[in-house]
């Protein structure tokens, strides 16, 4: 027997497929439960969402808007997976990519990170735009975490966790536009001058390679990471598990 | 301090060839002539633009990227500075003894980029040369040609180097640039298909190997009047050997013997290698020159690699490999041989070593434990040496309180063997090109010389077989005498 009571149930369209959901959820909530992926990066499921990223923009009614935070509402018709959206969602992706300094090829995330995954998924094969290589910290003053301010693409989720989980407000933003990074609540500014400690949430959610457990790296083998052996549009368990420590636990 | 043809006096009244860059070797480099109206040869220089750049930013980094970081510096032989950069640093972690899967995983890893590196080096880059002659219709000789007139040769390079790389996938996850080995362990063991995969070819690689001998014996010893004096010049010779004196690429302790074969040091501990080897400077070339600190930099130089290597040591631990080793130490008479072109021969034992080697390692079950990673008390320095395909490779890492990167000092196999590139292509260019009018054949004689080291020029840069090469020969007042060039896309 459903559960779900189909004479009263609600949906809309996705791409011309019928998803349904409860009243409350926004949109990307609804696609994301229903088995019906839509890029994002700064959407966290346990956290209040804030549209920052627009990698989940997609078409309402022919109206782009970020489906996070948009409510879902019978009868709409949302386009996402369309040649148009795709290649603004590689455009959004090469700006992060050249506004930070990633480079995949030494990081201990590769393999597992959401920004590399959307990447590939999405077919970015180079990052267009002249690099700008800000300079960036990294600060090593704590004893069981490292911060590499080098590969935040300001999601705000670590803020998130540290705020509304941890309630110790670690993490801030300072500055604007392009000139936006990641701070530290520490009159220092070092993360040894916190009471952050490496259980908390903020030190697990981490999408991208900025907050990591210290002396431990590369402890997954190629072909066991998150995302080697399938396309993160293809593995919905591991987008909503957002990347961090569920790694950390599954490593030998 | 300057050696003979170094640098000549009055340069500016001589005309200067460039070979720019050299081909058929790994990452780019050059040499310059210096001549006079009469062709005689005043200067050579080999000149390499090795970027050192991962010293300074490796600084700041966390150790534990380390070993996937500096890998970078190869496309060709990665695997020499990832089991390098783990081996200073499971000294850092305190990984005084690893667990015998780490040890022998890592072993197998090491032994399959031997292979894998000595096959390209010999069927691809050097087998021309070596088949059809150095001065042989230039647009067959390369490993096209080669898999024109030997497709059975050329065929079994590529299988014998595709092993190599299939044995690194499987220990490292992929054949270039894997994450297999970190600070005081491994990621991965085997499984036991992994195991059955590379068994099965596994002999056939040690059988081809032995032919590989074989194939370079004859040529050596059909032709003793080329292969003999071709670039030969005396040298110390310096490598890492086992505690018994065994050939051994992963693991051992500092040996040096003279050009005579007289050991002068013998089972240094690595760590102080600073204390035992300097580095000079010369203004010419941006890589160093290094020399044994108590010999000083004009004696102290040394040879590294397949040849030092096949000779430095007391025996090989595998019985076909230690055969083939004693006929070449025989062919010496006694005396060690410092032929240039004998690093082929002996480059082709170790990839016999290396390839009956994987065989045996292949049926350790400890291959396939699960005890990776061991730690201990850690430490704030530590030195990996490995004996890369190239030569003795060192790492040397320093690391702060808050665990990121204060010093790393990298001396590279090429690096070396610097001098000992240099005194050879001399020798050639003294023997072969002195008072003669250059030809394209000629000038290969000096890119003979320096494929036999089998030199890593500039590691990750390659643009192997797409090399433009322009030789321009000019008067001594700069007028334009003879040109010879090579386009981009490999034509003549």
């Amino acid at each position: 027997m459903s559960l779900v009571d189909n004479s009263t149930s609600i949906s809309f369209l996705i791409d011309g497929e019928e998803i349904p959901f409860v009243k409350g959820q926004s949109i990307l909530q609804a696609a994301l439960a229903a088995g019906k992926y839509i890029p994002h990066l700064c959407y966290h499921p346990e956290f209040k969402p804030n549209g920052s990223c627009k990698l989940c923009t997609v078409k309402i009614n022919g109206r782009p808007g970020a489906s996070c935070i948009t409510q879902a509402e019978a009868g709409l018709s949302v386009e996402s997976d369309t040649p148009e959206i795709n290649d603004k969602r590689r455009t959004l992706l090469q700006m992060l990519l050249v506004e930070g300094n990633h480079f995949c090829p030494s990081c201990e995330k590769s393999g597992n990170c959401m920004l590399q995954a959307l990447a590939y998924d999405l077919g970015v094969m180079s990052p267009h735009f002249p690099q700008i290589f800000p300079v960036r910290l990294v600060d090593a003053s704590h004893s069981d975490i490292l911060l590499d301010f080098n590969r935040c693409i300001l999601c705000e989720i670590c803020v998130r966790a540290s705020d509304e989980v941890d309630h110790k407000n670690v993490f801030a933003f300072s500055g604007r536009g392009i000139t936006k990074h990641l701070i530290v609540n520490a009159e220092s500014g070092r993360l040894a001058d916190t009471d952050f400690l490496a259980t908390d949430k903020a030190a697990q959610v981490c999408p991208v390679g900025v907050i990591l457990p210290k002396r431990m790296g590369f402890t997954i083998p190629i072909g066991r990471r998150k995302f080697d052996e399938r396309p993160i549009s293809e593995q919905m368990e591991k987008v909503a598990d957002a990347a961090g420590i569920a790694i950390r636990e599954s490593s030998p | 301090m300057s050696f003979d043809l170094e640098t000549a006096k009055l340069s500016d009244k001589l005309r200067r060839v460039a070979i720019e860059p050299v081909s058929r070797v790994e990452g780019h480099g050059k040499v310059t002539i210096l001549l006079d109206d009469d062709d005689k040869v005043h200067q050579v220089r080999l000149h390499i633009v090795e970027f050192r750049g991962f010293e300074k930013f490796i600084q700041g980094r966390p150790y534990w990227e380390v070993p996937v970081m500096v890998q970078r510096l190869c496309g060709i032989c990665p695997v020499s500075h990832h089991l390098a950069a783990s081996k200073a640093l499971d000294i850092i972690v305190g990984a005084t003894q690893l667990t015998p899967t780490a040890e022998k995983v890592r072993r197998l890893m090491h032994y399959g980029q031997i292979l894998q590196s000595h096959a390209l080096h010999f069927f691809h880059l050097s087998s021309p040369d070596l088949l059809f002659g150095f001065e042989s219709e230039v647009g067959k000789r390369n490993i096209v040609g080669v898999a024109a007139a030997y497709p059975d040769i050329a065929k079994k390079g590529v299988l014998l180097r595709k092993f190599g790389q299939e044995v690194i996938r499987i220990t490292a996850g992929k054949r270039v640039h894997g994450t297999g080995s970190i600070p005081g362990g491994v990621n991965k063991s085997l499984s036991r298909e992994d195991r059955d995969f590379l068994l099965k070819d596994a002999y056939q690689m040690v059988s081809w190997s032995r032919e590989a001998v074989h194939l370079i014996k004859q040529l050596h010893q059909q032709n003793p009047a080329l292969y003999d004096i071709f670039g030969s010049f005396r040298s110390n010779m310096m490598s890492i050997v086992a505690p018994d004196g065994g050939l051994d690429f992963y693991h051992g302790a500092l040996r040096a013997r003279d050009a005579d074969g007289k050991i002068m040091f013998d089972q240094v501990d690595y760590q102080g290698y600073a204390q035992l080897l300097s580095e000079g400077v010369k203004p010419w070339s941006y890589m160093k020159f290094p020399f044994i600190t108590a010999l000083g930099e004009e004696n102290g130089w040394y040879k590294v690699g397949p040849l030092a290597r096949v000779q430095n040591c007391n025996h090989i631990p595998t019985p076909l490999a230690d055969a083939e080793r004693n006929e070449l130490v025989a062919y010496g008479k006694g005396a060690p041989l410092h032929a240039t072109l004998a690093y082929h021969w002996a480059r082709m034992i170790e990839m016999l070593f290396a390839a009956e080697t994987i065989k045996d390692l292949l049926h350790d079950e400890d291959l396939m434990g699960d005890d990776l990673v061991v730690s201990g008390e850690h430490q704030r320095e530590g030195v990996g040496v490995i004996e890369a395909p190239r030569g003795t490779l060192i790492h040397h890492y320093r690391v702060g309180d808050d665990d990121l990167v204060t010093m790393a000092n990298l001396i590279v196999s090429t690096t070396h063997n610097n001098q000992a590139m240099n005194t050879a292509v001399r020798e050639v260019a003294k023997r072969y090109l002195d008072g003669k009018k250059l030809t394209e054949g000629l000038l290969n004689h000096i890119e003979v010389a320096i494929r036999a080291f089998d030199p890593c020029l500039s590691c990750a840069t390659h643009a192997l077989g797409k090399m433009p090469l322009e030789v321009t020969l000019q008067d001594a007042d700069g007028n334009l005498l003879d040109r010879l060039a090579k386009v981009s896309h490999g034509d003549d």
